[in-house]
């Protein structure tokens, strides 16, 4: 059984947890809005804004980076505002793009006009309102044929997300996600008919007019593509009731414990980084403290990959367990890499998460017994 | 619906899908992630003076791009900067134990074609994880200070 730290340790209660827990939901959220506050009489900065929230993943020109490029102009030709700021609002949940509830609507305002500027000579065309009518079961033919390869079989999307981190990839771009609920909640039917139609010249989606579909086929399409709405999407929500640290008390001594963490390491096929006290490059050699010794560790091909699903997957590494003696008890402790990958918004990388929760319960227990 | 009200009712739908989504969708502010325009070697004295300039020790940077190189990956520029202000190391770690796993502090940089990313947890997000009161002002604390650092890595040219 895992237990909480301060049960192991039986010293602390958490009488008022609830209602910390509360509070500080909404102090962050109180927190969160003062931050993002520009001055209220000031017209909002929409390059400031876009390089504040955008820039790290869609590239300070908006030509793409962990996000896919914005800067396209067939891209802004087929995208109305609207498109621009529910994508915003809503973000991609589970597919890295995340969700800006907190700016207010002139900001937003503000970052849609900065895109604009990205491709000045480029207005929006004008798009039908209300549905494509299309026959779905003949578009999901359609779809298996001609889409499926790079945006998946359920409209799941590529691997990887955006352009991403810059090594050797298949595509230049990824293919984004078409069952998604913020991209479903945000595009119109008309929009991705005229993707289809005209294709996003600078990336891999082609024009389907000239690869030789009707328009007919293509409504069969996008009748199809609309069809993913009605078809349940997986929750994460379980994700942020894991808990943030995993926790064991060892049946041996500090030393022996630490010795067998290596073991358990080696067994579990990574490989042995370094062993150091937590404390050590914060005091002189001798003044830190022995009481907690931290064992770093990582499997360079796992890594690899995890890279290349996400490359913000620094902030897991390297991987590492605590030995940490208290009070005559001595504990093995790690982060919990599932209810940290309830912060990335990736779905993909929610599995190599779940699997990484695997080998350090696995570490956990061989050490401890 | 008319072209003038349709904004406004999308407005209204958007809104609720994203309380909606906000279970699901990892909302903006949990991660922080920032673009340098300065090559990576630049970018890494940068975040490190900074760091350093807001009273913190960085007690070491995890060079991953080289293990994997090592062991014959190709891979771009990849280090993990561990920081932390060593009194309040030493006290957190005594008091807090279940913050250990968290401890010390760190960024992940990694290159991308010429400029490069800082990417790091943002410290309030721990608010959910941890329930202890005094944790909420160090908490705080750091994330102004970490909003700060990497306000000088976005604006180094
Ligand atoms: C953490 C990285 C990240 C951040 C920050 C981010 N995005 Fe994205 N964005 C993405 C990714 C990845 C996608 C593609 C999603 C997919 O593959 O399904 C995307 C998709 C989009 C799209 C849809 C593009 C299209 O071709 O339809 C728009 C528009 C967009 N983002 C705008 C923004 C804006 C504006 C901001 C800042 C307010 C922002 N994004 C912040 C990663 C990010
Ligand atoms: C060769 C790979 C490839 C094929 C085949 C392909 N796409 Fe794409 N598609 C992409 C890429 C890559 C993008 C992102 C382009 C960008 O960044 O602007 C994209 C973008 C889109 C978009 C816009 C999504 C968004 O978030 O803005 C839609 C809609 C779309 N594709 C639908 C389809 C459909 C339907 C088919 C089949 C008829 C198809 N695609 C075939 C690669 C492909």
């Amino acid at each position: 059984m895992l237990t909480g730290v301060n049960a192991a340790m039986g010293r602390r209660e958490y009488k008022q947890g609830m209602i910390f827990r509360a509070l500080s939901s909404l102090s962050l959220a109180a927190f969160l809005v003062a931050g993002a506050l520009v001055p209220a009489h000031a017209a909002p900065d929409g390059a400031l804004l876009y390089a504040r929230n955008c820039a790290a993943c869609h590239g300070a020109d908006g030509r793409g980076g962990v996000g896919v490029p914005l800067a396209l102009p067939d891209f802004l030709a087929t995208a109305p505002d609207e498109y621009l700021r529910k994508t915003i609002r809503l973000g991609r949940p589970g597919r890295v793009m995340p969700a800006f509830p907190h700016l207010s609507d002139a900001e937003v305002d503000a970052i849609v006009r900065h895109i604009r500027s990205f491709a000045p000579g480029v207005r929006p065309r004008r798009l039908p309102e209300g549905p494509v009518h299309g026959d779905p079961k003949r578009g999901a033919k359609l779809y298996a044929r001609h889409c499926a390869a790079c945006h998946g079989p359920d409209g799941e999307g590529g691997k990887g997300t955006g352009v991403t981190f810059s090594r050797p990839r298949d595509l230049p771009i990824i293919a984004p996600a078409l069952n998604n609920p913020g991209f479903l909640a945000a595009a119109s039917d008309a929009q991705i008919k005229a993707t289809l139609m005209w294709g996003r010249k600078g990336t891999p989606m082609p024009s389907f007019l000239k690869q030789g579909l009707s328009e007919r086929d293509i409504d069969d399409i996008v009748a199809f593509v609309r069809s993913f709405e009605r078809r349940p999407h997986e929750r994460r929500a379980a994700l942020k009731d894991e808990p943030p640290v995993l926790v064991r008390e060892s049946a041996s001594d500090y030393a022996a414990t630490v010795e067998n963490v290596k073991q358990a390491v080696a067994g579990q096929n990574f490989r042995l980084i370094r062993v150091q006290p937590l404390e050590q490059g914060f005091f002189p050699e001798g003044e830190a403290s022995r009481a907690e010794t931290i064992v770093y560790f990582c499997n360079f091909n796992f890594l690899y990959k995890a890279l290349a699903v996400d490359p913000r997957v620094g902030l897991f590494l390297p991987c590492r367990v605590t030995v940490v003696e208290r009070g005559g008890k001595v504990l093995v402790m790690s982060i919990n890499p599932k209810r940290l990958a309830a912060l990335f918004n990736n779905e993909e990388l929610d599995e190599l998460c779940e699997r990484m929760r695997g080998v350090y319960e696995a570490i956990l227990e061989d050490s401890t017994l | 619906m008319s072209a003038r009200l349709l904004p406004k009712a999308l407005y209204a739908l958007a809104a609720g899908a994203a309380l909606l989504l906000g279970l699901t969708a990892a909302r903006a502010d949990e991660l922080v992630m920032v673009r340098s325009l300065q090559a990576f070697p630049e970018t890494m004295l940068t975040l490190q003076e900074a760091i350093r300039r807001h009273g913190y020790v960085i007690s070491r940077v995890q060079r991953v791009d080289v293990g994997l190189t090592r062991m014959g990956y190709k891979t771009d520029l990849y280090r993990v900067v561990f920081y932390g202000k060593p009194e309040e190391i030493r006290r957190l770690r005594r008091d807090y134990p279940d913050l250990i796993p968290y401890l010390p502090l760190k960024l992940s940089v990694f290159a991308e074609n010429g400029q490069t990313l800082v990417v790091g947890v943002r410290p309030v997000a721990l608010w959910a994880f941890f329930d202890h009161p005094e944790l909420f002002d160090v908490f705080a604390r750091w994330d102004r200070d970490l909003q700060s650092i990497l306000d000088e890595v976005r604006e180094a040219r």
